[in-house]
């Protein structure tokens, strides 16, 4: 019985190391390890065997078709192997099936940007109509008619009574009506004047900002724009607050941030001035608040503007405001 | 407002430089815009000295000079009489630019090369004698630049004044501030009037009949002018800031206008009928021409100034032609007045003029000003234009200015600004420009402005002064400490970023067109005449007809863009825009903004590449991006053959209103090609509009999550012929109709037309998954509920089932 079972074995090895495609391989595997094959032929044999060789025969058996079993996977796998390394696969060096991707405009990434940096200090979003009355553009705050302060912003009019909002400071207004202090918004929204050039569109976008409670002071004015515009830009941009007129602040502050090109050495975008004029601010004038019933005496606050399109241009590097509302299918797909 | 340097030192000694100056101004609240060397056109002038004249060959009136300009020597043709050897003057080298514009280059006069020009000190803008070359005297180096030579140096600041600082349109007023800056004083100009001849009240009246347009009126009279060129130090002085010289008595009240900020008029006291003046309001549609030789038609309300029979100026904006200073005049009455903003702001925008003695009244000039400025000017036309000053003056004051008494309390002052600056600092703070203080204890000042600063009038106005003269770097940066409102993000906003989530993976690029459109738009989009459309917000002062009305659909704004992209080889486009259209009410004040979402795709399916040819996009595509758009949003919407009365601009038959409920929220379809031509396409696209609010109250407020099935599915197929005309949708519905409890998904898998199907017929096959929550099915329940159902569609829809051969 021995010297058979080594035969089964040598002579397995033998065509396994002959055997050059899977068919053969499978033919193999059946004559030894089939259910009518060699191995199995032997393990039936072993019941004929006296009582006392049956477990030693039977645990040789096993370990040889364990060994064949071994022997057949590994023979497989050359064989598979081999196959592999015979095939010329595929030309990975052409291009993919790309997802087609869409893109934000800039100015929609540009508001959502800095109106995720109000929403992280506590700021709410507030809107209104872009369409307005002429009192929440202009009379409720500190600007009457026939006052020179309008030619700060030559308006778009549907009637007497109605304009294009020029700024988005109603929505402060609307929102003060609406609810009493302490409030904390930013206004983000389409604004319009009648001007056009490489600097204007005749559309363009503002996000607006509101603080009013008590004892709020110019100093958090500072801090909450700083805060902004290092968020905004880089924590190495510095900021210069100068003397200004808004009708509807006082005190009233231009921010000029240090030229974002170059770094304050003057150059063309800052007019060799080494600043950016980028937000008008101030402390709310008290007869605004008196135009929505706010207790002026009791309450303060400070309010902010900037322009979205003027913050892209220097984000991006753009020199012509016009290109935002061309809409030219190259000039968009390039923000991500 | 431009200020010169040069000019300024009148008034106060500038001891910072230029630079310093200009940024102390722009961080005090007066932003210089600009600081330039009015000489900077002298750089290509230098000192020459003329080597050897000869006479020109082809002329009897010019020399050839040899003239050394530093290390060479250049040929110059030259006219001027006085012309020596060894002399200096100044030569404009090739590349000069003369104030008059004369660009200087190398050229030939009468065959002889001329490199360069010698000048005389009018051609340089430098002095009033144009007779022969200006002779230069002095230790000087040829080639040494001439600005350098003569000390010519004087920078000009061009200031953007804020509305508000009415004061500072004026020398003095500029002075005031730089003193401040500087902490040193301002001096006025002296006055000196000669005795006057006779006494004015003799020669002239003023009558004021409108005395809250016209509050007070001051006149003095200046007899035996000349009236000529003013003498080059005033002309010089003007055309420093760039006012051009007119005459020295136009010239003198633009000066003093320009030092004092009060505008002054000078009328031919002679041509005054009756030699008075009248200050009345004009009748309806009043004749008159201004200086300008224009004929107006004044409305009811503008201030006039009349002589005893006609109106002779627009008080405050422009003189009258009838009442001109000419050569001829010898007798001037000069006007120094006060008139009220805002009739003077109402007349100037009537009549389109923007003057500069009208910028000033608009913004309010110094009531207290108005005897100064007219005192000045009358000294000045003594001493200018040889004049003697009548006796006397007539200041009609009807309403005299009252100041303003304010309270300054020092710790409010502290506590809006964020600072911590003592009281005792805060009254000389403002002293220091000119406001009248008195301390009335720790805490509290009592101040009164100076005339001039109409502009402060509440004890806010004074805080700022403090804080701009302390300087706003001077106050600290803190951090609000406020409760944040914290109110819910609006549904909209928080919609509006899903959706351009969804519509920027879905491959779109946003757009953002304006919200005015053409005119003609609705007509080009072949919108009915009862379209809702049609009632567009139109904006009275447009730039363009382009741009005239406002938006009632965002598609014309998307056309103009693919329009502008086509004409730029873009020729495959996904385009969105989320904005806001316009429809007019009759009823409201305001229009009815209603916020869309609309989308554009043209060209291929895909970018082309080498796995797929070029497939033109199709409805399908585009009604696939709402679909996804309405399944993320968990949003059920249906779609229905489009009205080809409600949206002309779809090919009909080849678009589908939106429904969500029972309305109508929107159309996508085919580009209707009748509408290419008009808006100049060269190609069509699919496009969709939809409004936002009823998309947005669809929304489903909580998602719950569904427990996943237990039981597996089981799947059946049906084919049904239909006509070509009936949808499918019409199979769907009338299953939808049965909705049996055991039907899971109903997909269609195959559409099919031609073969052995009768032409106007085609086949829709569908794939039905059964699926019971309790249970799983038995094969010859879910066979016995499908047949059921497939002849439910059969009845109800009038289809039929395959024959055999059609398979």
């Amino acid at each position: 019985m021995e010297i058979q079972l080594d035969q089964i074995y040598h002579q397995a090895i033998e065509s396994l190391s002959a055997v050059s495609d899977a068919e053969a391989l499978k033919a193999l595997s059946v004559q030894y390890l089939g259910r009518k094959g060699l191995i199995t032929q032997y393990l039936r044999g072993i019941s004929k065997l006296p009582a006392d060789q049956r477990p030693a025969a039977g645990q040789q058996a096993n370990q040889v078709k364990t060994r064949l079993e071994e022997e057949f996977q590994a023979t497989s796998d050359r064989l598979a192997l081999a196959l592999q390394n015979a095939d010329p696969g595929i030309d990975v060096s052409l291009p993919g099936r790309i997802p087609a991707r869409g893109t934000l405009h800039p100015i929609t990434r540009i508001t959502q940007t800095i109106c995720d940096i109000f929403r992280r200090m506590g700021f709410d979003i507030a809107e209104g109509p872009e369409i307005e009355l002429d009192h929440y553009n202009f009379e409720a705050l500190n600007i009457p008619k026939n006052h020179p302060a309008r030619d700060m912003q030559d308006t778009f009019y549907i009637s007497n009574n109605v304009v294009l909002r020029t700024h988005t400071s109603p929505i402060q207004v609307r929102y003060m009506e609406k609810h009493a202090p302490p409030i904390k918004i930013i206004a983000p929204g389409k604004v319009y004047r009648c001007d056009s050039d490489i600097t204007h569109t005749p559309m363009f976008h503002q996000v607006e900002g509101l603080v009013v409670g008590d004892r709020i002071s110019f100093s958090d004015l500072k801090g909450v724009l700083t805060v902004f515009v290092h968020q905004m830009f880089d924590d190495q941009t510095s900021l210069r607050f100068r003397p200004s007129f808004f009708p509807f602040t006082e005190p009233s502050a231009e921010v000029d941030i240090l030229c974002v090109m170059c770094r304050g050495k003057g150059c063309r975008i800052c007019s060799q001035t080494g600043w950016l004029e980028v937000l008008g601010s101030g402390m709310v004038h008290p007869a605004v608040f008196e135009n929505v019933g706010y207790d002026a005496s009791r309450y303060t606050g400070f309010a902010f503007g900037m322009g979205v399109e003027r913050i892209a241009m220097l984000k991006y590097g753009i020199d012509d405001i016009r290109k935002f509302f061309e809409n030219d299918n190259r000039f968009l797909k390039q923000f991500i | 407002m431009k200020v010169s340097l040069n000019w300024l030192k009148d008034y106060v000694p500038v001891l910072l430089t230029p630079e310093a100056l200009a940024d102390g101004l722009t961080m005090s609240g007066l932003e210089v815009e600009s600081l330039e060397d009015r000489y900077q056109f002298l750089r290509d002038v230098v000192v020459g000295r003329v080597l050897h004249v000869s006479p020109h060959p082809h002329s009897d009136h010019l020399n050839v000079c040899r003239v050394d300009i530093g290390g060479t020597a250049a040929t110059i043709v030259c006219g001027a009489p006085n012309v020596q050897v060894d002399r200096l003057y100044p030569v404009a080298r090739v590349g000069a630019v003369l104030p008059n514009g004369t660009i200087i280059a190398e050229n030939q006069i009468r065959g002889i090369v001329s490199s360069g020009m010698l000048c005389s000190e009018t051609e340089l803008g430098l002095g009033p004698d144009p007779s022969g070359l200006m002779e230069l005297t002095g230790a000087f180096t040829p080639g040494e630049p001439l600005a350098s030579a003569l000390s010519l140096f004087d920078p000009v600041l061009e200031l953007g004044l804020t509305p508000n600082r009415s004061d500072c349109l004026s020398f003095i007023g500029v002075a005031r501030e730089i003193a401040a800056l500087q902490h040193n004083a301002v001096t006025l100009p002296e006055i000196r009037l000669p005795d006057g001849i006779a006494d004015i009240h003799g020669l002239t009246s003023v009558v004021i009949d409108a005395p809250d347009l016209c509050p007070r009126y001051a006149a003095g009279l200046v007899f035996d002018i000349t009236v000529g060129p003013s003498p080059f130090w005033l002309q010089d002085r003007l055309n420093a800031i760039g006012l051009k010289p007119v005459n020295n008595v136009v010239d003198i009240t633009n000066y003093v206008m320009m030092e004092t900020g009060q505008p002054l008029h000078a009328f031919d006291y002679d041509r005054l009928a009756g030699n008075r003046i009248v200050v009345r309001t004009a009748t309806d549609n009043e004749p008159f021409t201004t200086l300008d030789h224009k004929d107006r038609e004044l409305p009811r309300d503008t201030l006039l100034i009349c002589d005893a029979e006609k109106p002779v100026a627009v008080a405050g904006v422009m003189g009258g032609f009838n009442s001109e200073i000419e050569t001829a005049t010898r007798r001037v009455l000069i006007e120094s007045a006060w008139f009220n903003p805002i009739s003077i702001r109402k007349t100037a925008k009537f009549l389109g003029l923007n003057t500069d003695a009208s910028h000033r009244f608009e913004r309010g000039i110094n009531p207290e000003g108005v005897i100064f400025a007219l005192k000045r000017t009358m000294s000045l036309m003594a001493s200018v234009c040889g004049g003697t000053p009548v006796g006397g003056i007539i200041d009609a004051c009807p309403r005299p200015h009252a100041p303003v008494s304010l309270t300054l309390s020092a710790a409010e002052t502290n506590l809006l600004l964020g600072t911590q600056i003592a009281s005792e600092k805060m009254g000389p703070i403002l002293s220091k420009i000119g406001f009248e203080t008195e301390k009335l204890d720790d805490d509290r000042w009592k101040v009164i402005p100076p005339a001039w600063r109409v502009d402060v009038s509440r004890p806010v106005d004074l805080m700022e002064e403090i804080a701009r003269l302390s300087g706003y770097d001077a106050i600290p940066t803190t951090f609000p400490m406020l409760t944040s409102g914290l109110t819910a993000v609006l549904p909209f906003q928080r919609i509006r970023e899903t959706i351009r989530e969804m519509m920027v993976g879905f491959g779109f690029i946003e757009s953002i067109n304006y919200s005015f459109i053409p005119a003609d738009s609705c007509d080009r989009l072949r919108l009915g005449d009862n379209d809702i459309r049609r009632r567009t917000v139109r904006v009275i002062n447009p730039l363009s007809e382009d741009q005239s009305v406002m938006r009632t659909t965002l598609v014309p704004g998307l056309l103009m863009t693919l329009q502008r992209n086509l004409s730029q080889q873009q020729k495959n486009l996904k385009l969105f825009e989320l904005g806001n259209t316009f429809i007019a009410t009759e009823s409201e004040q305001l229009p009815e903004e209603r916020e869309m979402l609309a989308g554009l795709w043209t060209g291929n399916r895909q970018e082309s590449s080498w796995h797929v040819g070029d497939t033109a996009c199709d409805f399908y595509d585009q009604k696939g991006v709402l679909e996804g758009l309405f399944s993320a949003l968990s949003i059920h919407a249906r779609f229905s053959r489009v009205k080809a009365t409600e949206f002309p601009y779809i090919r009909p038959g080849y678009g589908a209103e939106i429904w969500i409920g029972d309305e109508v929220v929107g159309v996508v379809g085919e580009l209707n090609p009748l509408v290419l031509e008009p808006f100049d396409l060269k190609q069509g696209a699919v496009i969709f509009e939809l409004a936002l609010a009823p998309i947005v109250k669809a929304i489903p407020c909580t998602r719950k999550s569904v427990s996943l099935p237990r039981y597996p599915s089981v799947s059946r197929d049906a084919t049904f012929i239909i006509p070509k005309s009936r949808e499918s949708g019409s199979i769907l519905d009338s299953i939808g109709r049965i909705d049996h409890p055991l039907i899971e998904q109903i997909q269609i898998f195959d559409v099919f037309e031609g073969g052995s199907l009768p032409q106007d017929h085609k086949s829709v096959s569908f794939r039905i998954t059964y699926r019971s929550p309790e249970e799983t099915l038995e094969d010859d329940r879910v066979t016995r509920i499908h047949k059921e159902i497939c002849d439910q569609v059969i009845e109800q829809v009038g289809a039929r089932l395959p024959q055999k051969d059609e398979g």
